[in-house]
């Protein structure tokens, strides 16, 4: 059994939540100078020319990308033949939460539900565990902005909806949107498994890079159609109208119930803030 | 679609001049708020006490900026989303508020209120929080200290680039879902 000492894991994930907050990963950036190329409306071109700016500044002062650092969300894969010595693996991420957002100056958005009041540190993180083959730990940091989360829907189609339902709901979905969620945004889908599972997969979407080409050729055939149904939506950069009011569509689709079709939509901010990595 | 450049307090004619899609670079002092301060602020006037700034000719920036790391005013800054502060806007406007600074669409009511109290609705690009903080020069925190983020500070901003979305004469520069057309 491999063994990982548990400052090892603070301390990656404290790396992960600042660079992924500072750092513009390099296939939305790239996205973002196709897109300014394709655009030829001149608020739309301002708006990117500012994201990229934005970009720029951020990476050259440290300063987030977005003052909304997000909620600290990860995906984790843990290997059958490895595991966390001197601590506990949740929290170890935890307190890597706490170092990152202290000491990148990011900003702590996690409330009470009720009375609003902050936690202070940025925790609790939204952890999901998975247990895999091999012996490695693999650990996905996601900063789920509130804007782009609020703007999301979870609904439970009827089977005989089928795909035009799917297609429907999501279309109307970012419609009623509009400029709220700060698009040009990436659209994570779930589609299949429970209630809580689509969403589940919906966000693990968001996860993959925006220049993939989904394995399976009719899903990638299904996150085609939608990308171009929702750009020909015309709401734009920032809804003033444009070309690109998504960057990306990403799906992933799992069994369900025979009396089911859950789907869920996960709105994600344009900067599409993630980092992965394996120890 | 005109470019002016504008100083707080705003005036009534100030707001007059602004159409939808024109480009305003503001300058001057601008308060911080979002819901939780909004929230505070709601409770002051119904208890009939002072708020902490004047909000004859005032203009309200939606941020909850992130921390202000060594030698800078300020941290990210950027919008947040404006329709949760739509149950507020109207009762300031009425109270002088002369401008609110966000992101995203705004209710009928705040349109409304907006029109019959001469003010403006300004855009700037979310998601560009470190781009905007540039233009804030200085921030002092007022009121609600205990708020963190959501605390009211007062800003002085320098050309400060904004999009005029909803002007006082019922103009919008947000385009409508073509729906028909999508797939
Ligand atoms: S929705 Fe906009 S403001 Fe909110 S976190 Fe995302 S980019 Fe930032």
């Amino acid at each position: 059994m491999r063994e990982i000492p548990v400052q090892d894991v603070i301390d990656a994930v404290a790396a992960m939540c600042i660079k992924a907050n500072t750092e513009l990963p390099d296939d939305v950036r790239a996205k973002f100078e196709q897109a300014m190329a394709e655009e030829t409306s001149a608020s739309a071109r301002e708006v990117l020319r500012q994201l990229l700016e934005n970009a720029d500044l951020a990476r050259d002062t440290k300063l987030p990308l977005c003052q909304d650092c997000g909620l600290a969300v990860f995906f984790v894969e843990v290997g059958d033949d490895v595991r966390v010595v001197g601590g506990n693996l949740r929290e170890a991420i935890n307190e890597g939460v706490r170092k990152g957002y202290a000491d990148g100056f990011l900003r702590k958005s996690s409330c009470h539900p009720l009375t609003r009041a902050n936690t202070g540190d940025g925790t609790p993180a939204i952890i999901h565990f998975d247990m895999v083959p091999g012996d490695k730990l693999k650990l996905v940091y996601m900063a789920k902005g509130g804007g782009s989360e609020n703007m999301s829907r979870v609904t439970m189609l009827s089977p005989a909806q089928g795909w035009e339902g799917i297609k429907k709901f999501v279309v109307e979905r970012v419609a009623e949107a509009g400029p709220n969620p700060c698009p040009p945004t990436v659209i994570g889908i779930g589609i299949g498994g429970t209630f809580d599972h689509s969403a589940k997969i919906a966000k693990q979407s968001l996860m993959r890079r925006l220049d993939d080409t989904h394995p399976d050729p009719d899903i990638a055939a299904r996150e085609k159609e939608l990308e171009d149904a929702l750009n020909d939506l015309g709401i734009g950069p920032m809804g003033l109208g444009g070309k690109t009011t998504v960057l990306g569509v990403k799906i992933t689709m799992e069994p369900c119930h025979l009396a089911s079709l859950p789907l869920a939509v996960n709105v994600q901010c344009h900067s599409q803030r993630h980092e992965e990595v394996v120890l | 679609m005109a470019e002016y450049t504008l100083n707080t307090p705003l005036t009534d004619a100030d707001v007059e001049k602004l159409k939808a899609g024109d480009v305003v670079f503001l300058n001057g002092t601008i308060y911080s708020a979002r819901d939780a301060a909004h929230k505070k602020l709601m409770e002051l006037l119904d208890a009939g006490k002072e708020l902490p700034f004047d909000l004859k000719g005032a203009a309200i920036y939606y941020v909850g900026p992130s921390p202000a790391p060594p030698g800078r005013p300020i941290g990210a800054a950027g919008p947040t989303t404006s329709y949760r502060m739509d149950t507020y806007a109207p009762r300031l406007h009425s109270l002088g508020l002369k401008a609110t600074i966000g992101k995203g669409k705004r209710s009928d009511e705040v349109k409304a209120a907006m029109r019959e109290h001469t003010g403006v609705y300004f855009g700037a690009t979310g998601g560009a929080g470190a781009l905007l903080s540039n233009s804030i020069v200085e921030s002092t925190v007022i009121a609600f200290e205990e708020l963190g983020p959501e605390a009211i500070r007062a800003m002085k901003v320098k050309d400060f680039p904004l999009l005029v979305i909803n002007d006082c004469h019922g103009g919008e520069l947000y385009v409508k879902p073509r729906l028909d057309t999508a797939g």
